[in-house]
């Protein structure tokens, strides 16, 4: 435990700002796939296990469009869409078959994709550890914010995931697909009758919500070094996100990753040994105190 | 008729012997290997069972325990040379203090949240095992080689008595959890999984009742852990990884969740898959998940489940064509 180096940084404006905005950086990337997770877990109630393999598949897609083309714009447009295609084939041929079905069967498929997805990745890939490097666009003096140091690239990438918040929110709240999302959430079997496809539907939540972790992925290529096996963590982390912030909740899942993101900055100034611990004491007391976590409606 | 209890006690003891006279039949030290191995993870696997297939409560952290038990084991052995049987029923207190504590969190949680949280905390111990260098080893696992005394006449350090005292570990937590699910506590674990709001109209307390369970569970699955230890001489963090768990919850999907020894019967299954898929295939993953698929979307119950049905389905069968003259009343009420 290092408490000075905590109450150190807590009153220089330059740790701060440096702090803060790598707790910024953890937390939208970790935004980005939870709020695919919980998507999917408020329309089809399934816990999507296999979500951290698209941000995974979302990173090597990046890195390999980046290397033929060496055009970032089209890397991030590559690991968006190259996982969104993967999870509409996953959905069609394996998670349709286990929506409703009992628990045990859907975290059974999810483990055996999971799986074969980490698998595939080391076959095409590689196992080593891999880095795709920044590209040349963000290679340029940091910036200097109030003594902090902040790379150009961390704002772009706050930036960017802060705008697919803002147009997710406004799209689930004022469009007719956002309506029938929400709708579907509340009662799939009505919006069945009331003539909409819901199997559609759903696969279109669900390579919604792998576009997002695809563009996560995407997003963390440059500074994130890519191993098969980097979504498991992520994932978990995103459940917790989902569980402090509430299932079903976008707003819940904005607030919850920012707070875990600094929750991991700080902490591992304060408690270097014990900064994972935090993270779940976090989640152990959202739900022992609400369970329902800190925006959602349903209890846990 | 005999009493249940004692049925199980003689079949136990008949398992026992055929597992002891093994080695003397087939003289193989990797015949050795695999049951000691079976014994460490069917019984991590049949823990598992009693809360899934009797309490309908599906954890996908209970390789924290086998982990906890392992390291537990290891640590005391290395540290303070305690006779093993009293290093054993330390580290079983230890897995169910922790059992406790994160049972008394997931409990009451709904299936799929207890499914996650589960895994949540199994994810903490895992990280606390990589980052606590100094007592757990790190990365590089718990080294050094873990001490073993003799006692009673016993020397496990000898691979044929360390087999024995597995089997014998392995018989024992069988007939213990077999004793278990047929109390009525284990009747009352069945109720709550059926129908946890009546069970608590008829003043049951159904969180203290799950959270035995979880209890009971965590000590079995701390003592396969156990047995892992002293098998490999050290503990890795990869037992208290989640594809422990993930395999766990296959094993006990593969061979069948009603049978009491369906997960024995996974175990055996999947041990032997394993050893098979790592001889032929590269990428064990892959091959791993692809028969998962097939089983999860095909077969969609366990193997001794599907015999089950088919033995009870032919039996009704067989029953019904034979009564088709005069159906007696007496047979139907059955």
């Amino acid at each position: 435990m290092d408490l000075n180096a905590l109450t150190e940084c807590l009153v220089s404006a330059s740790c701060m700002v440096t702090q803060v905005t790598s707790g910024f950086i953890i937390g939208m990337l970790l935004f980005l796939v939870a709020v695919g997770l919980t998507l999917i877990f408020g329309v089809m109630k399934i816990v999507n296990f296999t979500h951290g393999a698209f941000y995974m598949l979302g990173a090597y897609f990046a890195m390999t469009v980046f290397q033929f083309t060496n055009s970032y714009g089209l890397a991030l447009l590559g690991a968006a869409v190259g996982a969104c295609v993967i999870g509409v084939i996953v959905e069609r041929l394996f998670m349709q078959r286990v929506y409703g079905g009992n628990v045990l069967m859907q975290l059974l498929v999810c483990y055996a994709l999971v799986l074969i997805l980490d698998d595939l990745v080391r076959i095409v890939w590689g196992p080593e550890f891999k880095a795709m490097g920044m590209p040349d666009a963000f290679r340029v003096p940091p910036l200097f914010i109030m003594g902090g140091v902040v790379p150009p690239f961390y704002l772009f990438l706050i930036a960017a995931a802060l705008a697919m918040a803002i147009i997710l929110g406004l799209a689930i709240a004022r469009t007719r697909f956002g309506k029938t999302i929400r709708a579907a959430a509340h009662n799939p079997a009505m919006v069945s009758v009331l003539g909409i496809n819901t199997g559609l539907l759903f696969t279109g939540v669900f390579a919604l919500g792998c576009l997002l972790a695809g563009l996560a992925g995407g997003l963390a290529a440059p500074v994130r070094s890519l191993t098969p096996g980097m979504g498991f963590s992520i994932l978990i982390e995103s459940f917790i996100v989902t569980v402090i912030g509430g299932m079903g909740s976008i707003l819940g899942a904005l607030v919850g990753a920012v707070l875990l993101g600094l929750i991991r900055t700080f902490g591992a100034l304060g408690f270097p040994l014990f900064t994972e611990a935090l993270m779940y004491l976090a989640m152990a007391v959202v739900l022992i105190v609400k369970p329902s976590g800190l925006f959602g409606r349903e209890a846990a | 008729m005999m009493r249940p209890a004692f049925r199980d006690a003689l079949l136990g003891l008949t398992g026992f012997l055929v597992l002891a006279a093994l080695p003397l039949v087939f003289v193989s030290s990797a015949l050795i290997d695999f049951v000691i191995r079976c014994a460490a993870l069917g019984l991590f696997a049949t823990s598992l069972n009693l809360l899934v297939g009797y309490g309908g409560m599906v954890s996908f952290g209970h390789g924290l325990f086998f982990g906890m038990g392992a390291y537990s084991f290891g640590i005391i052995m290395q540290r303070t040379g305690m006779p093993i049987p009293l290093a054993i029923l330390l580290s079983l207190g230890v897995a169910a203090l922790v059992a406790l504590v994160v049972g008394a969190i997931c409990v009451r949680l709904k299936e799929i949240y207890f499914a996650f949280v589960t895994l949540a905390f199994q994810m903490l111990v895992h990280s606390m095992i990589i980052a606590w260098v100094p007592v757990t080893g790190g990365d590089q696992g718990l080294r050094g080689g873990i001490p073993r005394p003799p006692f009673l006449g016993i020397n496990l350090a000898d691979q044929k008595q360390l087999y024995l005292f597995a089997a014998a570990l392995l018989i024992i937590g069988l007939l213990a959890m077999r004793h278990i699910v047929s109390s009525p506590f284990g009747y009352t674990l069945r109720m709550i999984r059926d129908n946890p709001v009546r069970a608590g109209f008829l003043g049951i307390d159904v969180y203290r009742t799950r959270l035995t369970a979880f209890v009971l569970a965590g000590m079995f699955a701390s003592l396969g852990g156990v047995i892992m230890s002293l098998f490999v001489s050290g503990a890795y963090p990869e037992f208290a990884f989640w594809t422990m768990s993930g395999e766990a919850v296959f094993i006990v999907m593969l061979g069948g969740t009603v049978a009491f020894l369906g997960p024995m019967v996974g175990t055996v299954l999947l041990l032997l898959l394993n050893d098979f898929v790592t001889r032929v295939a590269e990428h064990h993953g892959l091959v791993l998940g692809i028969v998962i698929l097939i089983f999860a979307l095909g077969l969609r119950k366990g193997l001794l489940d599907f015999v089950m049905d088919w033995i009870e389905a032919r039996r009704t069968r067989r029953g019904a064509a034979s009564l088709v003259p005069a159906p007696s009343p007496e047979r139907i009420a059955t």
